[in-house]
Parts: C-alpha cells; sequence; structure tokens
C-alpha cells in the first residue's frame, strides 16, 4: 500500500472526482493556479482546465450562494473557504439555502454540493486561522459534517461527499494535512459514509474522538497501555449523520467514556455526545462521561495553544478520573463548597 | 502600463437619467425613447389581462390573511407592472427567482395560485415544483436569492442552453452584501442573468432615502461593470420594452444586466404592518393617481388595442380567478404531520427515524 500523505489523498480524491463525472466542479479562493494555500487543489487547473477548477472573486457568501444556483442547475460544486473562520460570511447562504432547500421544496430540489473548510488548530495560526466551528455545522439540521483523521478516509470521505445526494460540510483537519500514512486508494477499505470505526479496540474505557483529536486519542490509548489500562477509541468520522450505534455499543462493552474535542467545550459536539452516552448506555456506565475539550476562550495565540489544546496528559487524567477506585469524583463538589 | 479607466465604456454601463417610460400616468403616450422598441400589440394585451387577474388575486389574498387563511400576506398591488412585465420579459425555459412579494409574478407565469400561497399559508415548503416551473422557491433571506439566480445563470450557460436567470429584489435588499457579491460574480463570469430592482421606495418602514445615496440604485452596476438601465415600473410598456432588452443582452452572450423600476407599495409592507407610523395619506394618494393598471388601459384603449367587451371579460377572468381561489383556499387540508423529517435529507437519519416514531406515538396517543 503506498503512503500519502492527507493533503495527497485529498488531491487524488478531487482529481478522481472531476475525471469521474463532468458535473464536479471547484472553485474557491486561490484554488486555481496556486492550488489552494494549502495546495489541495494544486494542479487541478493545470490538469482539467480552467472551466473544472477556477479562482472566484473573493467573497465566500457569493461563493456559496453561486455554488446553491449551480447544483440547482444540474452540476456538483466542490468549494473551497480558505479558512474556518473565513468561511463565517457564508454562514447565512449555509444555514439558510444550502441545509433547507430539499426541505423547503419538498425534496423536488437536491443541492449536492461540498463545503471544504480547512479546519482547527495545532499549526501555530494567528487568530481567525483556527477555529474548530463544527459546532455551527453539526446543529443545523439538512447538513452533513464530516471529518477525516486519516489519508485513507480523506479520500473515501470526500469522495462519498462529493457523491451524496446532499450538501455536505467537509472538514479537514490543518494539523493532520502533512501526516502521512498507508492508505488504500485504489480499492475501497475504508468503512462507509454515515459510520465510526473503533481504531483501536479496548476494554477498560471507551475515548470518543473526530478529526484532529484522533490521533491524540490513539497516543493517550498507547500511553495508558503502558500503564496497564486498555482502551477503545472510537473515531466518529462523520458527526453528521451521528453514528450511536457504533459509540454506545463500544461504551456498553467497556463501561466509561470520554469525549474527545478540540473545540472549545460548552454546547459543543462532544456534550451532545456525553448526552446521547448517557441516555443510552446509563445502566452499562461505571462513571460519569466526562468531556476533555478547548478551554471556553477565543483561540488563543501560537505560543498559547500548546495549554489550551486537549493533548494526551489531560485526557489521561480524565481517564484518570473514571472512578476506576471506585470513588466518586468530587472535584466539582469541593470546588461549589469552597 | 496605462491605467486610464475609459470614459466610453464607463458611459456604456450608465443608466439614462431620468426613468425610461412610453406612456405618461394619464395613459398618454410621450415621445418615445431612443434605443428601445414598443412590445407587441399582443404581448400588450396579454400583459393587460394578467395586471388585471393579478390584482385581483392580490386583493382575494390580503382579504383571505384577514380571514385567517394565510399566516401573512406581503401585497404588491401597484406593483403590477413589475410582476407581470418581469415575467412576460421571459420565455418557458428561462428561470426566475422571486422574492416573497412576487406572489403575483408567479401567478402570471402560470403556476397554480393555492400551490403559490402554500409557505404564506404557513406550510413549511413552497408549494410548487422548481424544476418543473423553472420558479425557485420565493426567497425571504434578503438579496440571496441574487447569488443563486447568478449561479442558474452560470448553470445555463456552462450547459449551453440559450436560458437567462431573472432575480427579482427590492430596494432594501441592494443594500444586502449578496447583492453586490452577484452583481460582481456575476459580471466577472459573464453570467446570463438579469437583476430586477423593485423600487418600491420602502424596506418596510424605512424610506429609499435612509436606504442609499446613490444617485438611483441603476448606478450600483457601474462599480462592478453591470450596464443597467433605469426605468418607470408603473408604465407595463417601458418595463416590459426595457426588460425585453435585458433578457436579450443576457441570452446574447454579452452578460448580466441591472434594471431598477421605480414604483410603489400601495398596501402596507404585510398585513401585519402599519404603515402610518412612517408614511402619510397624501404620498399614497398621490401614487394612486399614477396606477399601473389604469394607465396602460387607457393607453391601449387609445390606441384602440382594447375594447369595453375586452376590459369586461378581463375582469370577469379575475373574479373568476378569486372565486377558484377562494373555494379552495376555504377548504381545510390536513398536512401529513410526519411528513416533516422526510426531506430534510435525501434518506432520513437514524435519529430522524427515532423522532419521526416518537412523533407518530404522540398522535396515536392523542387518537385514543
Ligand atoms: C437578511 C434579512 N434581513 C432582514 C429581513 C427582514 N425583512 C423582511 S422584508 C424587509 C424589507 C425589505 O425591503 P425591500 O428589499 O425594499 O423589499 P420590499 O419588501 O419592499 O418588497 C426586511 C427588513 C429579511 N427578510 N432578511
Ligand atoms: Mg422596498
Amino acid at each position: 500500500m503506498p503512503t500519502v500523505s492527507m493533503a495527497q489523498a485529498l488531491n487524488t480524491a478531487l482529481r478522481d472526482a472531476l475525471r469521474d463525472d463532468e458535473r464536479v466542479l471547484v472553485f474557491g479562493e486561490d484554488v486555481g493556479p496556486l492550488g489552494g494555500v494549502f495546495r489541495i487543489t494544486d494542479g487541478l487547473t493545470r490538469d482539467f482546465g480552467e472551466e473544472r477548477c477556477f479562482d472566484t472573486p473573493l467573497a465566500e457568501s457569493g461563493i456559496v450562494g453561486l455554488a446553491v444556483g449551480m447544483a440547482m442547475g444540474g452540476f456538483r460544486p466542490v468549494v473551497e473557504m480558505q479558512f474556518d473562520a473565513f468561511a463565517y460570511p457564508a454562514f447565512e447562504q449555509i444555514a439558510s439555502h444550502v441545509a433547507k432547500l430539499r426541505n423547503r421544496t419538498r425534496g423536488r430540489l437536491a443541492l449536492p454540493m461540498v463545503i471544504r473548510v480547512p479546519y482547527a488548530g495545532g499549526i501555530g495560526g494567528v487568530e481567525h486561522h483556527c477555529d474548530s466551528s463544527e459546532a455551527y455545522y453539526a446543529h443545523t439540521p439538512g447538513l452533513k459534517v464530516v471529518t477525516p483523521a486519516t489519508p485513507e478516509d480523506a479520500y473515501w470521505l470526500l469522495r462519498d461527499a462529493i457523491a451524496d445526494p446532499d450538501p455536505v460540510v467537509f472538514l479537514e483537519p490543518k494539523k493532520l494535512y502533512w501526516a502521512k500514512a498507508e492508505a488504500a486508494l485504489e480499492r475501497r477499505a475504508a468503512a462507509p459514509f454515515g459510520r465510526a470505526v473503533v481504531r483501536r479496540p479496548g476494554r477498560d474505557a471507551t475515548l470518543v474522538a473526530y478529526g484532529p483529536s484522533v490521533p491524540v486519542a490513539l497516543e493517550a490509548a498507547s500511553a495508558a497501555a503502558e500503564d496497564g489500562l486498555d482502551l477503545e477509541v472510537v473515531d466518529l468520522r462523520t458527526i453528521v449523520p451521528f453514528d450511536d450505534e457504533t459509540v454506545a455499543a463500544s461504551v456498553r462493552r467497556t463501561g466509561r467514556c470520554v469525549v474527545v474535542q478540540e473545540a472549545q467545550g460548552f454546547a459543543g459536539v462532544g456534550a451532545e455526545i456525553a448526552a446521547r452516552v448517557q441516555e443510552r448506555c446509563f445502566h452499562s456506565l461505571a462513571a460519569p462521561v466526562l468531556r476533555v475539550a478547548g478551554f471556553d476562550i477565543p483561540y488563543p495565540p501560537p505560543k498559547l495553544e500548546h495549554v489550551h489544546l486537549p493533548g494526551v496528559d489531560r485526557i489521561l487524567d480524565a481517564v484518570d478520573r473514571l472512578q476506576f477506585d471506585d470513588r466518586p469524583d468530587v472535584r466539582h463538589l469541593s470546588r461549589g463548597a469552597a | 502600463m496605462s491605467t486610464k479607466t475609459s470614459a466610453k465604456a464607463v458611459r456604456e454601463l450608465l443608466p439614462s437619467p431620468a426613468p425610461i417610460r412610453f406612456v405618461d400616468e394619464s395613459g398618454t403616450a410621450v415621445k418615445a425613447p431612443a434605443g428601445y422598441a414598443i412590445p407587441p400589440d399582443e404581448l400588450l394585451r396579454e400583459a393587460y389581462r394578467w395586471m388585471v387577474v393579478g390584482r385581483r388575486f392580490d386583493t382575494q389574498a390580503t382579504a383571505l390573511t384577514k380571514q385567517g387563511r394565510l399566516a401573512v400576506y406581503p401585497s404588491s398591488r401597484g406593483q403590477e407592472a413589475c410582476q407581470v412585465g418581469g415575467v412576460l420579459a421571459l420565455r418557458e425555459r428561462d428561470w426566475l427567482f422571486p422574492t416573497y412579494r412576487d406572489s403575483v409574478a408567479l401567478v402570471a407565469r402560470g403556476l397554480d395560485p393555492v400551490e403559490v400561497l402554500t409557505l404564506l399559508r404557513g406550510d413549511w415548503h413552497c408549494g410548487y415544483d422548481p424544476a418543473a416551473t423553472r420558479v425557485a422557491p420565493q426567497c425571504t433571506p434578503l438579496a440571496t436569492q441574487v447569488l443563486h439566480a447568478t449561479g442558474m445563470a452560470e448553470a445555463l450557460r456552462r450547459k449551453g442552453e440559450d436560458g437567462v436567470a431573472m432575480a427579482f429584489v427590492g430596494d432594501g435588499g441592494t443594500s444586502e452584501g449578496d447583492f453586490h457579491e452577484a452583481l460582481n460574480f456575476a459580471a466577472v463570469l459573464k453570467a446570463p442573468v438579469v437583476f430586477f430592482v423593485q423600487n418600491n421606495k420602502y424596506a418596510i418602514s424605512v424610506p429609499l432615502a435612509k436606504q442609499s445615496a446613490a444617485p438611483a440604485l441603476a448606478y450600483k452596476g457601474v462599480g462592478y461593470g453591470v450596464p443597467a438601465e433605469q426605468v418607470d415600473g408603473n408604465d407595463l410598456v417601458a418595463v416590459l420594452s426595457v426588460l425585453g432588452a435585458a433578457v436579450e443582452h443576457a441570452r446574447s452572450g454579452r452578460g448580466p444586466f441591472l434594471v431598477e423600476a421605480h414604483t410603489y407599495r400601495m398596501d402596507a409592507h404585510t398585513n401585519a404592518d402599519d404603515a402610518g407610523r412612517y408614511r402619510d395619506d397624501d404620498e399614497v394618494r398621490r401614487w394612486a393617481g399614477a396606477d399601473p393598471v389604469r394607465r396602460l388601459e387607457t393607453y391601449l384603449r387609445g390606441r384602440g388595442l382594447l375594447t369595453d367587451d375586452d376590459v369586461e371579460s378581463a375582469r370577469t377572468q379575475g373574479e373568476t380567478f378569486a372565486a377558484g381561489l377562494r373555494a379552495r383556499m376555504n377548504a381545510d387540508t390536513e398536512p401529513d404531520l410526519l411528513e416533516i423529517f422526510d426531506h430534510v435529507y435525501a434518506e432520513p437519519t437514524p435519529q430522524l427515524l427515532e423522532q419521526r416514531e416518537q412523533l407518530r406515538a404522540e398522535l396515536n396517543a392523542q387518537e385514543s
């Protein structure tokens, strides 16, 4: 199996989609001759022509609104938002139209389009370049929300997203762009769209993660193994649709659960997961479901991001609090009493 | 390297300083404006019939709202020349991107009036089939539809269809970012789209003077390289002539075109609005003197294109239309409550299926 980076896998997915379906178009800011600021669209204009991959004027609402009209007109636009925080001007188009058109037309119009967003931190980016914006999209009915953690998933999930009859917000963890791994891009081994996978089986507790947090969770599981704890790691892959079945089955097996996300914790995707696990697995749980998340602050500057991002230690600390010794975790209580 | 702007290139983008007009308020023909042709007689007669029917539809919809049959109705009374002129300038293969105010335009496009009023009746979908009618769902988030029209126009161009997209938008809507982004994108892409601004002088309560300092809204085109024209929006002959030329411009591959029509919203913003708080009756009375339906009638009679019989037959057609609408809107319908889960995605997610089951159980429990 070849070893590729996530960036290469995404580029190959776009190429193969452009080759296989003439309705597919790629457009956005600097995606043409430059190949995008992260080079994900590298060479596409050269190889497929300006008609298939092109630079647009600089306006995100314009890009998404144009894509809506083109998708209504029979094309399958794959648009790039340059960075997470620069997708916000398009939010009205996304929330009011991209997400709702099928419903507003009683299913008569579909919007097969993909909005690719390089997202999240860990690359030493300056302000407005590191937001974890998944909760905004996941909270919007009508959108599918995807975030890959491996090059192989990046390829197949992007192919799936482009082929999907519904609009997909495709969140690409920037810090994983250059991470390499063996990947089967020729023949599919990846799990189906909408299914989570167990990245590492374990007996003692489940770590639920997605996108940029998956490698961190795996690292934490390796470290815990040295201490004799056997952690299972579930990678969601698609936040919407959410795979309750795989997550709940894992937690019922292990009886303990920590949800890991890079985004600020309050009202985040992790809160939703914790609630769902509790609702479904209450009688299997030996401890409360814990969350490990970013702090509830605007994304911090490069010198401070290491204290903000949930790392191995913070995950292991949470695992420690899963009451393996049968003593309740009273940290919140004692703080209230002080 | 020269960076000088060509004065000629700028002039070609500018609208006429005064709105194009063929017929004055009294219904008398004025000196024909240069560069525009009077539309064919039969088209003018058809426009008249639709304006009469459209107005009757509009007053009927307002009445139905007062009776609680519609949740809300934004009337376009007084704007019939725009509503009908905009639609008659298009062919069947062209796409229309209307706003919430443009129900009369949809009726003139031949859509079933009950389907047109589906959303305003309080349902969750637009009622008609946008793919079959080539009419996008009526759009409420202001100016967002202008981008969709641009995207559709670009799609039509790429597919080699000689179709055109037309976006309706209000004077207030031209302040929204999406309006500007759409003009810019359309000009750069040379997309065959016509932007049709119905300047009815108010955005809910806010008058034009507080909305824009542009000499006229049509001047918003020049900065983007979009040619523009302004027209007397209560003169059907002028609206149809100018929009016909704009559509032809787009269809022939010369890119987008912007038309501003000066008109007036005779009723309040919607039935829920109190226009007395921001405009006086004198102003409304003055505009009543510029009524587009009467103006066209007088003009067509003067040219011998309309007889008493024609006028009476249009009136009867309007009454029949309104009676049919009344009867159908007064029939209670049973919405399929469980369908609200069906079109969120192509296939409902497992979670939506669960919620569907939950609602079904709740409904069953209520029945028994
Ligand atoms: C983005 C957005 N902001 C605010 C509103 C609320 N709103 C509905 S209609 C309207 C006034 C629009 O005025 P105009 O564009 O002139 O159209 P008109 O109603 O006069 O036809 C406003 C503010 C909205 N629908 N969308
Ligand atoms: Mg207005």
